[in-house]
């Protein structure tokens, strides 16, 4: 490059210091003269000198690089830009134009202050679009006990009241479809078959019920296809994710064929009643449930038996398996903690999750495993990554109470919470996304604010916008009285450390401080 | 059998030992007098030594009861024999073999039940570990794992399902049986179809044919059209239009002749279009082309020409038609419709004169609409203008002058909406008189008629801005507060127009509007005395709201301290000296005042900026090793830099006050390493490369920007299933392979240990493995390796749990 430069700056230069017509006579070989002949034909003769005067210097390259070979007679070489069209011509009409654009950092600097800038504006903006809360779905007479995903269709979900009566609703229409009173007393629990045909529910009436998923037709009555009477109130049921079995739990876990009016097994392993029991997902023949007597115990629907029991400070409400990780579960304790364990490891939970201020009632996985959602007794629900001790997100409204019951769609989009003031709500999983089709264009600015925000999350004043939540007076006061108590703990803990022999006092760390025994 | 064969043997083994029998029968005896002695009688059985064929069953005695059979003493004297061999060693393994234990507890056995199925239930799961580790490492997941290809459903099978049920639809679905609607295929009724099917093959043929010839024809048209349509020969057009004109007429006549009722229908026809042609507004001069024609018409004799022609058709077009012309007429006006353009028109004639057609009648009230009220003069009934024609002639040459300059004033200036027609008339009144013009000055007058409306408008529209004010000021009327806000040198005059307003309506406002008038010169009276009071006070307020501001501070005017250039130690009055000459003493060697004045030195002459050198050696002269390039050059493209801001400790001999740390950028910088970076170089690379379009190109730019997570809207995400595994999972069953896999894109770090894309979506390993391709290669290279891990780590969990011991144990609880 610089050495063209060179040269054509000499040869520039040699023009200048000659007045300019001599040039034209110096070079008065053929091609010159051609030119200034072709030049002369199409003007007038006036200016004619002044026409060869620049054409020169270009005529005598065009001779030297010629110089070697006999060019063709009367023909002149003149160097032009050359372009290749492919670079700059559409193929079609439709696409789009080619717009050339220079990388070179030199020419556009200050990119870390530019793009610092672009994620602030970008969390900003995060912020206040963050309106999660869609919609509530009301018509339950009673607080609402237990929810239910349909396994085929996105819309339809099944809720569960405390008065007995069981609601199908449609989440695109925000409707109550159908209406079922299903039981006398509590729905306790209710699941729907892997095919979506139809749906199971256990009540305080100890009675299992099938139900069709379908609302009965012209003339036919709402019965339940099935109904199973038992001994004893069941507390919960789930259904296997490929076969016709299910299970239930009470005073024990029952696993049932779907054809038999008696349990196919009973497993037991303690006397205090069990809460929750749910199929692994994946590895469909485990099982895991959790008692009144703090365990949680995991179950073998091959060989008919328990496998181990692992018993924590408090008592566990509910479990919930990750769908994408076979031995991995998530127990909601009444300890305000999540505790996530491996199941091959039960020695220790793999994360605490601590932020709820009480006892957390309900845990729900994302489709895609990476997240799980918490309903607590403090009025909030929230958001947790998986390998995050913390929270990511908290939703509450102000009329929102206990809430019982969550689920989170199998579209990984949204999230459903019923509660104790009757209602169902509707979240988005992502507070701040636009709903709808995006654009193309919309989807890549996403993306790139998105990697904006994870890039400079680490800067002071972007974590503090990005981290800012609103919280009610109540939540906040217990997160703050619940800081002092533990910092208290910690204080007296050191002070004790430090005052005693040493070894003493051992270090425990949070992981191993819930855990009260592993039963084999 | 096999019981006996050892006795008798025994009885044998008995008889060889003599001696220790005698032995053994005085000892008993000695121990029977020894129980005697103990005074029992103890009852005796009669000892049988020989063989009897009586034998009681009481009195059966062993001989040797007492003594230990030794089994292998048995089996001595048949030892030779083979067949007893297989006896023997099965006693003598259950001889080996200890006593059975107890069973164990119940909850024991349970407990030991329940530890083998843990066992080998963890090891099921773990067999996920892989995928679990692959999936949470992965740049981008995209769920559905799975990508199904939604299938619809014919309507048919959807309708066939379904039934009537109720009595309405029942009722709906019996009339449209009835009437043989169709249901199930929407497309066609039974008539329908029998009516499509009814068209036979040789009447399709037969219309395909006549189809195909008409489109052939057409095409013929139409390339015939365009090549006609190509020629520019001005002459030719012309002659065309006179001889289709020709035509036309002669037809026109020949059908008038033979039919007087099928021409009179054409007359309708062709009157019908001249009113169409007359609605459409197209030859009004007001188009983008009639504008530039006109423009052009100055200087182009060609677009003069059209110009007039266009002014002609549209003063023919906007003429007044005759509701009942005379019968001989009746022929005569629909030819001039039929080709109006191809009127003879002189091209020296006036335009403005071309509005009265020689020889059809002129009527005056063409112009009617728009005259009618402005020159009263023109309106006159019909039959005094027929008496006098020529005078009309003249005056209504004059009008449609004035007519066409007024319409071309009225297309010109758009903007300005001109309601009332009193200035047109004014201008009209003004302009008629030298409105006879030759054409062109005339168009000229029409081209240039804008600036004199503007400038009337301009004229007519001098309302005193103190009005405008007036106008905008009680437009909005503002709350008090934002008058306040507002500019107080404009308060007064508003207070007047409120005063105006105050008169037409408004009382109690104005009241208002008063009393913050009259506050409001107070306000400024004080604040203008405020501001007299002094800087000290307006300095104040600043200075107690900042508290301390560090550049407030130093920006100020450094004010000259008589420090001394050296920093000083305070001398005592007495011992001083002494004590100086101590200090000096111990820091003889180093000289720490200096030391400072150095680096301060050296801290100046960094902060002072570089001069930039641009000289290129060997630009525009001879270049070469040990040139140096001239000093002109060198004088001319050294850069000196504008002086730097005067240094802040420049007054300040004892402190060095580097500006490089900038406090308030500090604020927005990371103060500590974030927890995933281990040093504090990877952090600052992370942050140093761009993902943005500014710096990225497109692609790149997507690839940086790639979502960790990706899930299609509106569909199901269904939990991970070992189909959807590609070929970790060892133990899992036949998988499908190639779509039904989750899309993975693992980073370049990761390839070692997983495999890439490719590798995973399963498609022949090995046949990639032959592909001695640089990646395919690296990659099948890693697939081996680690399958040879995973059964690596298969192996040793193999040994290391205890499984194989656990499973005898179970087997015996059962």
């Amino acid at each position: 490059m610089p050495r063209i430069l060179t040269r054509s700056s000499g040869c520039s230069a040699r023009v200048d210091r000659t007045p300019p017509l001599i040039p034209a006579a110096r070079f008065s070989s053929r091609t010159c003269r051609s030119t200034e002949r072709s030049a002369g034909s199409r003007d007038s003769g006036g200016s004619r000198a002044v026409h060869a005067g620049p054409a020169a210097p270009i005529a005598g390259r065009a001779r030297a690089g010629a110089g070697a070979g006999p060019g063709p007679r009367g023909a002149m070489r003149v160097k032009v830009l050359s372009r290749n069209p492919d670079d700059y011509v559409r193929e079609t009409k439709l696409d789009l134009q080619r717009v050339p654009r220079n990388y070179d950092p030199a020419l556009h600097p200050f990119e870390v202050a530019r793009e610092y800038t672009r994620a602030l504006n970008a969390t900003k903006l995060e912020r206040v679009f963050a309106k999660p809360f869609l919609s509530s779905l009301d018509g339950h007479r009673d607080g609402v006990n237990c929810m239910a995903k349909h396994p085929k269709s996105l819309s339809t979900v099944l809720s569960g009241a405390c008065d007995g009566e069981v609601k199908i609703w449609n989440l695109t229409k925000r409707q109550c479809i159908r209406t079922i009173q299903a039981h006398e007393g509590f729905v306790r629990g209710m699941c729907a078959r892997f095919c979506g045909t139809s749906f199971f529910t256990v009540g305080d009436d100890k009675t299992i019920k099938q139900w069709k998923m379908e609302s009965p037709e012209y003339g036919e009555e709402e019965e339940p296809i099935h109904t199973i009477l038992g001994k004893t109130v069941y507390t919960g049921i789930d259904h296997h994710w490929k076969e016709p079995v299910f299970a239930t739990c009470g005073h024990q876990v029952d696993i049932w064929d779907e054809q038999r009016t008696s349990p196919k097994c009973s497993l037991t392993w303690g006397f205090d009643s069990i809460s929750s029991v749910k199929f692994n997902p994946i590895e469909t023949y485990l099982l895991g449930s959790c008692a009144s007597d703090r365990n949680i115990v995991l179950y073998d629907m091959r060989k008919s038996t328990p496998l181990k029991k692992v018993i924590l400070n408090m008592r566990t409400n509910t479990l919930c398996w990750n769908p994408m990780e076979a031995f991995n579960f998530t127990a909601a304790n009444e300890d305000y903690n999540l505790y996530t364990f491996d199941m091959r490891f039960l020695e220790s939970p793999v994360m605490v999750h601590m932020d709820h201020v009480s006892a957390v009632l309900d845990v729900d996985y994302s489709p895609t495993g990476k997240e799980f959602v918490s309903a607590s007794f403090d009025k909030s629900i929230r958001i947790f990554p998986v390998d995050k001790g913390h929270s990511r997100e908290v939703y509450h409204t102000k009329r929102m109470q206990h809430v019982i019951t969550v689920k989170w769609t199998s579209d990984n989009k949204y999230i459903l919470c019923g509660s104790d003031e009757m209602n169902i709500r509707l979240w988005k999983a992502n507070a701040s996304e636009k709903l709808g089709v995006l654009a193309p264009r919309e989807k890549a600015a996403m993306n790139y604010n998105q990697k904006l925000k994870e890039k400079f999350q680490f800067h002071p004043q972007i974590r503090r916008i990005a981290q800012h939540r609103h919280l009610p007076k109540s939540i906040y006061c217990q997160i703050r009285e619940q800081r002092i108590m533990r910092e208290a703990r910690r204080r007296k803990e050191l002070n004790r450390r430090k005052h005693s022999k040493p070894g003493s006092v051992p270090l425990v760390p949070e992981r191993k401080k819930h855990i009260v025994a592993v039963v084999k | 059998m096999a019981e006996e064969d050892p006795a008798a043997a025994a009885a044998g083994s008995g008889s060889e030992s003599e001696e220790g029998e005698d032995g053994e029968r005085r000892h008993r005896q000695l121990l029977e007098a020894i129980s005697a002695l103990s005074g029992r009688k103890r009852r005796k059985l009669a000892e049988r030594s020989e063989a009897s064929g009586q034998v009681s069953e009481f009195n059966v005695t062993c001989k040797g009861a007492g003594e230990k059979l030794v089994l292998s003493e048995l089996l001595q004297p048949i030892h030779p024999k083979s067949t007893l061999g297989s006896v023997r060693k099965e006693l003598a393994r259950v001889k080996r073999k200890a006593a059975v234990e107890l069973p164990l507890s119940k909850e024991e056995a349970k407990r030991v039940v329940r530890e083998a199925a843990y066992v080998t239930t963890s090891k099921d799961v773990g067999k996920w570990q892989q995928v679990v580790l692959q999936n949470r490492r992965a740049e981008q997941l995209v769920f559905p794992l799975r990508q199904d290809i939604a299938t619809v459903t014919p309507l048919e099978r959807a309708t066939s399902a379904w039934k009537a049920r109720t009595p309405l639809e029942q009722e709906i679905f019996g009339l449209l049986h009835k009437t043989q609607q169709p249901i199930t295929d929407p497309l066609l009724t039974p008539e329908e179809m029998a009516s499509v099917q009814a068209m036979s093959l040789e009447e399709a043929r037969r219309r395909r044919a006549e189809l195909q010839k008409a489109r052939a024809v057409q095409s013929y048209y139409e390339a015939k059209a365009r090549r006609a349509k190509r020629i520019k020969s001005k002459k030719y057009h012309r002659v065309l239009k006179k001889s289709r004109r020709r035509q036309a007429l002669k037809e026109f006549e020949q059908l008038h002749k033979s039919d007087p009722a099928a021409a009179l229908a054409r007359l309708e026809e062709l009157e019908q279009l001249r009113m169409q042609e007359r609605m459409s507004l197209k030859h009004q001069n007001k188009g983008k082309w009639a504008r530039s024609r006109a423009i052009m018409a100055k200087y182009d004799l060609e677009a003069r020409k059209a110009m007039q022609e266009q002014l002609a058709r549209n003063k023919e077009l906007m003429q007044k038609v005759r509701v009942e012309p005379p019968e001989e007429e009746l022929c005569e006006m629909p030819e001039e419709d039929t080709d109006p353009a191809a009127l003879p028109v002189p091209s020296e004639a006036n335009p403005w004169m071309l509005g009265k057609p020689s020889g059809l009648a002129p009527e005056p009230e063409a112009q009617e609409g728009p005259r009618d009220d402005r020159v009263p003069g023109a309106v006159e009934n019909k039959d005094e203008m027929e008496e006098e024609e020529e005078e009309l002639s003249e005056e209504e040459a004059l009008l449609q002058d004035f007519e066409q300059k007024r319409r071309e004033r009225a297309g010109s200036p758009k903007g300005q909406g001109r309601d009332h027609g009193a200035d047109g008339t004014e201008i009209g009144a003004e302009q008629p008189g030298d409105s006879a013009v030759p054409p062109v000055c005339a168009e000229e007058l029409g081209d240039s008629a804008v600036p004199p409306v503007c400038a009337e408008e301009l004229g007519d529209s001098p309302v005193p801005p103190v009005c405008a004010e007036e106008l905008v000021g009680t437009g909005p009327e503002p709350p008090p507060q934002a008058q306040e806000q507002l500019l107080l040198s404009e308060q007064l005059r508003r207070v007047q127009t409120m005063e105006d307003v105050e008169s037409l309506a408004k009382d109690e406002l104005v009241e208002e509007q008063e009393k913050l008038v009259a506050l409001r010169p107070g306000k400024q009276a004080q604040q203008q005395e405020e501001g007299r009071a002094g800087d000290r006070h307006t300095k104040k307020a600043p200075a107690k709201r900042k508290m301390i501001s560090l550049e407030a501070v130093l920006d100020g005017k450094p004010q000259e301290m008589d420090c001394p250039s050296l920093p000083v130690v305070l001398e005592e009055e007495e011992g001083g000296i002494e004590q100086r000459g101590m200090i000096t003493e111990a820091f003889a060697g180093d000289d720490v005042v200096a030391d400072f004045r150095r680096e301060k030195r050296k801290a100046e002459e960094a902060g002072k900026p570089q001069p930039v050198n641009l000289v290129l050696p060997g630009w525009g002269e001879w270049g070469g090793t040990g040139l140096k390039p001239s000093a002109r050059k060198v004088k001319r493209f050294l850069i000196k830099p504008p002086p730097a801001p005067p240094r802040k400790d420049q007054h300040l001999p004892h402190v060095i006050m580097s500006e490089k740390r900038n406090i308030h950028a500090a604020a927005h910088q990371v103060s500590e390493l974030p927890f995933p970076f281990e040093r504090h170089q990877q952090f600052e690379q992370s942050m140093r490369t761009p993902v943005g379009p500014t710096w990225n190109t497109q692609r790149a730019f997507q690839k940086l920007t790639a979502p960790r997570v990706i899930t299609r809207t509106g569909h199901i995400i269904q939990p991970i299933s070992a189909e959807d595994v590609p070929d970790t999972a060892p133990g899992s069953e036949a998988r499908p392979e190639g779509e039904a896999m989750p899309r993975r894109k693992a980073g370049p770090g990761k390839k070692a240990v997983f495999s890439g894309k490719a590798v995973s979506k399963g498609k022949a390993v090995p046949g990639e493995k032959a592909v001695s391709r640089g990646k395919a290669v690296s990659r099948g290279k890693a697939v081996p390796g680690e399958k040879a891990v995973s059964r690596g780590k298969a192996v040793s969990r193999g040994k290391v749990v205890p499984g194989e011991k656990a499973q005898p144990q179970r087997s015996r609880a059962r």
